[in-house]
């Protein structure tokens, strides 16, 4: 890449300036960065960390659905959560393939997830107790994803752009799933109600959370907004999520466990508490209730799935050799 | 005498969208195929990026088997957002 450029000459930082001036000229006039294009260092960096994060964080989030795969009450939920799973699988599978284009490899994605180098979303770190919680998840977990990733279609780079296209498009159905088996839940018995109550009351700050810290402790962000790989303040999304949410949980009839939740009529919309990041950082450090289940299981299925692997090269191999007979 | 082999033509016809399959033509090499494409695909401004692929490199599923391989994913219409009946007044969703 532009090591190559300095076993001709060295460029002076007057010449790379004027190309840094272009691709953000670029960026600034809404044109997409595909992956031939010349980009600097510190984007293809930054983009290579929030691209994998991102897929890490798919590929995690099956765990604590996967977990109710068996458990789920009829035929119809059960395949309903199937595809849901099998979704996300496949959401990891685009995202890899996009910061793949970056020059990243797959297998170092893998290992830096899988050593806990690399970090996926504080999320799916919390457990699912209740059958109530893979409603709740829908509702909220994959609520706060959407709001997230539908700015990012039109992030600056090609590839990352087109993959949330195809995800925000498949996201739909998660969400619409997960509030549609709330509503039945509302509607139930007393104690159907009451697990649904009780799975808001656990997962209603954590969802907070995916937003990441408060915009004045989010490092990089001035910089990543100018090049267009973040399009929104982490502030702003939380708080048109809570506005999206309150008359949502009104409907359900379900209390959002938060009592300094009110409508500021002066500013148009909900204020509502503080959000506790002591616990948020120390789920980022690994100290949350299924860091380490979540990362034994996910290396155990590389691990125990490594015949498969095998066995799919031994074929390539052997048929490679009998057309070359 | 051996042909030229063949070269699928894939174009990019703006920016930050995907490429799409327009044609395909024969060259000796892939340089000579991205040429050629340029001067047969985008007369008329069609693109902003090219790719060539040799034909003989693309897998393709087989016809016959269109049933079995997308006939399973007809009965599953959970997979569709439409597939889950919502209040009226249930907004974003």
């Amino acid at each position: 890449m532009y090591s190559q450029v300095i076993d001709e000459q060295p460029v002076s930082s007057d010449e790379l300036n004027a190309q840094e001036a272009l691709f953000q000229e670029k960026i600034d006039n809404d044109i997409k960065i595909e992956p031939r294009d010349w980009m600097p260092d510190g984007y293809r960096k930054t983009l290579i960390r929030q691209i994998s994060q991102h897929a890490h964080s798919e590929i995690v989030g099956m765990l604590p659905e996967g977990k109710w795969l068996t458990r789920a009450p009829s035929l119809t939920r059960k395949s309903i959560l199937l595809a849901k799973v099998q979704d996300e699988g496949g959401h990891g599978l685009y995202l890899y393939s996009a910061a793949e284009t970056l020059g990243v490899t797959r297998d170092e994605m893998y290992l830096a997830l899988h050593s806990g180098k690399a970090k996926y979303s504080s999320i799916f770190n919390y457990p699912t107790l209740t059958w109530a919680d893979i409603g709740v998840i829908g509702w909220l977990v994959d609520g706060a994803a959407i709001m997230n990733q539908v700015p990012l279609q039109r992030c600056s780079y090609g590839p990352y752009a087109r993959a949330m296209v195809r995800i925000c498009k498949e996201e739909s159905f998660h969400q619409r799933q997960g509030f549609e088996m709330l509503i039945t839940l509302c509607k139930g018995k007393p104690v159907q109600k009451a697990m649904a109550q009780d799975a808001l009351n656990r997962w209603w700050w954590p969802s907070l959370m995916m937003f990441g810290p408060p915009d004045a402790d989010s490092v990089h962000s001035a910089q990543s907004m100018r090049w267009k790989i973040k399009m929104n303040g982490n502030d702003e999304l939380r708080q048109k999520f809570v506005d999206v949410c309150v008359p949502q949980a009104e409907l359900l009839g379900l209390t959002i466990p938060d009592n300094k939740i009110i409508w500021n009529e002066e500013w148009q919309q909900h204020d509502f508490g503080e959000v506790n990041w002591d616990e948020f950082y120390n789920v980022l450090k690994g100290n949350g209730v299924c860091n380490r289940e979540r990362l034994k299981a996910r290396v155990d299925a590389w691990e125990d799935g490594a015949w498969v692997r095998d066995a799919a090269k031994a074929y390539a191999v052997k048929r490679q050799r009998s057309s070359s007979l | 005498m051996s042909e030229w082999p063949l070269w699928e033509v894939f174009i990019r016809s703006q920016h930050g969208l995907a490429h799409r399959h327009v044609g395909s033509l024969h060259a000796p090499t892939s340089e000579m195929a991205v040429c050629n494409a340029r001067d047969v695909y985008t007369r008329r401004n069609e693109g902003v990026s090219i790719w060539v692929v040799k034909s003989a490199d693309i897998s393709a599923s087989e016809p016959n088997n269109k049933d079995m391989l997308f006939e399973p994913s007809h009965d599953k219409i959970f997979r569709h957002p439409t597939f889950y009946d919502l209040p009226d007044d249930v907004d974003y969703m």
